[in-house]
This record gives C-alpha cells, sequence and structure tokens, in this order.
C-alpha cells in the first residue's frame, strides 16, 4: 500500500533512496555522485541532502551542532521541533541529542559490552546449527530466509524476554518502521495512530512489571535516571530501537556476506582452508556491504561543502558509501577478506556508534562459521532471484542456494 | 613503544581489543583503555599497529 514515486532521472538533483534503481545496486550511483558532486540534494521527503564521501559523512557524524538526530529515518512525515518527546525522543538514545544523549546510552552499554555479549554466543551457535539441521538433506535453500533472518530475531528476542513464537510479529514491526517509508503522510500517520507496535510493548512491560526477570526489558523497568525510575515512553521507545535495530541489520549483513560467498570460489576456499581469516573477512563483509545508511535533521541553518542546508531539511548519512570511498579506502570496490587496515564506518562514528556493534559482529562470525562448516561449497541458484531491501537498511531478502558439497 | 588510547575519542568499537587483547581492554561501557601503561612488547608492536590501523575513530596513538 504504498505511493509510488515517479523513476529518478537525475540522481545528483531528485535522488530516491527507495527508487528500484537504488535498491538494486546504489554503488555505481554513489561512486558517481562522489566525484561529482559531492553532496546532493533531492526535494523528495521535503528537501534531502546526501553526502557521499568518507570526510563528509564522517564530518556529519562528529557535527551534533548544526544536525540533530530527533528522527533517523527519512520519510514522508518530518517531525517538527515540537512534535517529539524532547529531549528523549522517540527511541532514546538512537533519537537522542547531548546531553541527554549520554545518559541514556550509558544506560544500555553495560548490556551490549563485549563480555555480556560473549555469554550470548553458545546460544547462538546452537541455534545457527538448529537452523542448518531444519534444513539438512535439501540441496537448494534460501540463505536469507531460511537462515540469516532467523538469527538476530531469535537473539534479539531472547535478550528482551519476549516471546519466541512472536517471531513474526517482529518481522512485521521491522517492516513497518524500516521499509514502508514511501507511504504518503496519511497512510504512515494511520499506521502511527493505530498503535499496533506501542500496544504490543505495553503488554510486555506489563508482563515484566507483574513478573520481573533477568532480561532487558526488567533492566530497563528498573533503571534508574537521576534518582528516577524511567518513563514509561522511555523504556518503550528503547526497547522498540532494541528490537527494530537489532534484526533488520544484522540479517541484512549476514545474508550479504553469503550472497557474496555464493558467488566467490576463492572466498569460500581460503575460510574453509585458512579459518583464521574469519576475523578480517568479516570487517571486510561489514565495509563492503555495510546495511545502515542512518539520517539527521538539519538543526539550523548551515553552509557546507558549498551548499546551504536549511534548518528542517533531512539528510541522509550513508555510511556504507563511505565505506567505498576510494580516496579513504585502497580498492574501495574491491572485497578483500584478509584486508590488514580496515577503519571501516559500518557501525556509525562519534557518539552513536551502533551500541548491538559488539552483538552483530557476533551474531556474523558466528553465522558465517557455522553456515561455512556446513556447507563449505554453494553458489546462487538464479542470480536473477535475488532482492534487495528498500530503505536505509540495505540487505538481501531472497538468497536462493544451490548447495554444491555439504559436510 | 607504547600505545595510548584517547577516552576522548574511543567510542567503544572495540576493535584494538579483539585485535590485541593482550595490549587492550574494555570496562564495562565498552570504552578501550591500555593495559601495562600501554608497554608494548617487542613481539607484540605488530599488533598495536594494526590495532592503531583499525580504530575508526583515530583514537589510538603510538609512541616509540
Amino acid at each position: 500500500m504504498t505511493t509510488q514515486h515517479p523513476p529518478v532521472e537525475n540522481w545528483a538533483t531528485d535522488f530516491d533512496h527507495t527508487d528500484p534503481q537504488w535498491v538494486a545496486d546504489p554503488y555505481p550511483i554513489w561512486d558517481e555522485l562522489r566525484s561529482s558532486c559531492p553532496v546532493a540534494h533531492s526535494e523528495r521527503y521535503g528537501g534531502t541532502w546526501l553526502p557521499l564521501r568518507h570526510e563528509d559523512v564522517s564530518a556529519i557524524a562528529y557535527d551534533t551542532e548544526h544536525f540533530t538526530s530527533r528522527s533517523v529515518v527519512v520519510s514522508e512525515v518530518r517531525p517538527g521541533p515540537d512534535d517529539l518527546p524532547a529531549p528523549i525522543g522517540l527511541a532514546p538514545p538512537i533519537t537522542s541529542d547531548p546531553p541527554f544523549h549520554a545518559l541514556a546510552r550509558r544506560l544500555l552499554l553495560p548490556a551490549f559490552s563485549p563480555r555480556r555479549i560473549d555469554a550470548l554466543e553458545p546460544f547462538t551457535r546452537q541455534l545457527c546449527v538448529e537452523l542448518l539441521d531444519a534444513a539438512a538433506g535439501r540441496t537448494e535453500l534460501d540463505a536469507a530466509v531460511d537462515y540469516a533472518q532467523h538469527i538476530p530475531l531469535r537473539v534479539i528476542v531472547r535478550m528482551l524476554g519476549f516471546p519466541q513464537e512472536d517471531a513474526d510479529v517482529f518481522r512485521r514491526f521491522v517492516r513497518m518502521v524500516l521499509e514502508d517509508v514511501d507511504q504518503s503522510p496519511e497512510e504512515r500517520q494511520a499506521v502511527v495512530e493505530e498503535g499496533e507496535l506501542d500496544a504490543y510493548m505495553d503488554a510486555r512491560i506489563a508482563e515484566h512489571l507483574a513478573d520481573p526477570q533477568d532480561d532487558l526489558t526488567s533492566f530497563l523497568l528498573d533503571a534508574e535516571l537521576d534518582g528516577h525510575k524511567l518513563e514509561p515512553a522511555h523504556v518503550r521507545g528503547t526497547m522498540v530501537l532494541l528490537m527494530i535495530a537489532g534484526i533488520d541489520t544484522t540479517w541484512s549483513a549476514i545474508g550479504a556476506s553469503l550472497w557474496h560467498l555464493a558467488q566467490s570460489p576463492a572466498d569460500r576456499r581460503r575460510l574453509v582452508d585458512e579459518p583464521d581469516t574469519m576475523a578480517t573477512a568479516v570487517e571486510e563483509f561489514l565495509r563492503a556491504y555495510a546495511p545502515v545508511t542512518m539520517a539527521r535533521l538539519v538543526a539550523k541553518d548551515f553552509d557546507f561543502q558549498g551548499q546551504r542546508l536549511k534548518e528542517g531539511d533531512w539528510l541522509l548519512l550513508p555510511f556504507p558509501a563511505a565505506n567505498r570511498d576510494p580516496d579513504f579506502f585502497p580498492d574501495a570496490d574491491q572485497v578483500r577478506i584478509d584486508r590488514a587496515e580496515n577503519r571501516h564506518a559500518a557501525f556509525g562514528l562519534g557518539i552513536h556508534r551502533c551500541i548491538g556493534s559488539n552483538l552483530a559482529r557476533m551474531e556474523l562470525r558466528v553465522a558465517l562459521e557455522e553456515w561455512m562448516r556446513r556447507y563449505p561449497d554453494f553458489e546462487l541458484t538464479d542470480p536473477g532471484q535475488v532482492t534487495w531491501s528498500a530503505g536505509q537498511v540495505r540487505g538481501p531478502r531472497c538468497v536462493p542456494v544451490r548447495v554444491l558439497r555439504g559436510d | 613503544m607504547r600505545v595510548h588510547v584517547d577516552p576522548e575519542k574511543c567510542q567503544g568499537h572495540n576493535r584494538c581489543y579483539a585485535l590485541a587483547p593482550e595490549l587492550f581492554d574494555v570496562d564495562d561501557l565498552g570504552n578501550a583503555f591500555e593495559l601495562n601503561d600501554g608497554v608494548v612488547p617487542p613481539a607484540l608492536e605488530d599488533k598495536a599497529r594494526r590495532a592503531v590501523a583499525n580504530c575508526p575513530e583515530y583514537a589510538i596513538s603510538i609512541s616509540e
């Protein structure tokens, strides 16, 4: 039920991140704009900017004075200064600005520290093995549908202490928030007002208040800022953030990595023969196929790279494009799984560094290790059947593969 | 050789700790700090350089 946007004819003046050409293969578009613009502008979504160079993406990520994180998903509904619960934002801390941001973030960080995440590795590995067992004996399967999408979903559901059988409900919420961004303002507003997502979260909060558990939901309900329990809107917003941000993104990274490996016999062989290469391979997949483009709103008028950015304009912050900047990465368009120097920005830069980066990295590594152990050799059944998600999280949604050699 | 993590620049990407746990550790918030006053044994100098070269925030420096 989405409004059709007219096809893009000029990427420098009319880009649209939901256009089928961008969705299918954004890299040539970004390369062209990076060398010609390098900050593109489009009237779509009420006015949107797009920096492409690593240098510019990085400068904006560090600049919390001229850019606000009040909304980080570009859509037809652009929130005005008074439309969101300042200073928290709808989904703290990703939608929070300094100084509140640091408080909200500090609260969550311990739950995602390397040691806390290490403790989830056995569960994750067992989950991967079970998914592979469920497909045992098949010579064709879908690396995204049958494997990648289930892994981050079930891990975050476990962390939040939600019912595992709610997986389908979760998938629908994720699509609603991240992919249906080309809906008309009326359609999108209606979805928000329906309040299904909030109602679901409120039900989980009520259950946890009545019967506290050793999970993230109870942790949040028990947490205090300045001696006070968090406001219900804060708890709910953070839960929505963890659910949404924890699923689509890592699913995309796992799927894109398997999509790459399906087409690279040399990289498959290397990972089998030299398993230690996995450490650099994971970082290189994150660089080359970084799933997440963030967004900002311009907080005050600002001259940037010869352009006049106006207060209230959207700005896409494409970390995946920064990761392909040839002025920053040698052979930026080549996937080198042993790349030794790799300051990629897949998890963002500055104060909003992805809080789940340790979790995502662990899930990606374990998912690839278990897949390669089971299927050291596989190929795409039909490259034409591979489909990619639209919006700010990029990843393959269908990756049908044929098993060439099973274990 | 010594390594130093600038706590103002570190955002907890955790790359140094993953690459060289002999030289770096992270606190409960995920922020990195150098071990052993940052002193790098000769055998770990390559690891130290790699940690520097993979920090997205340019938070690690080396002094010889």
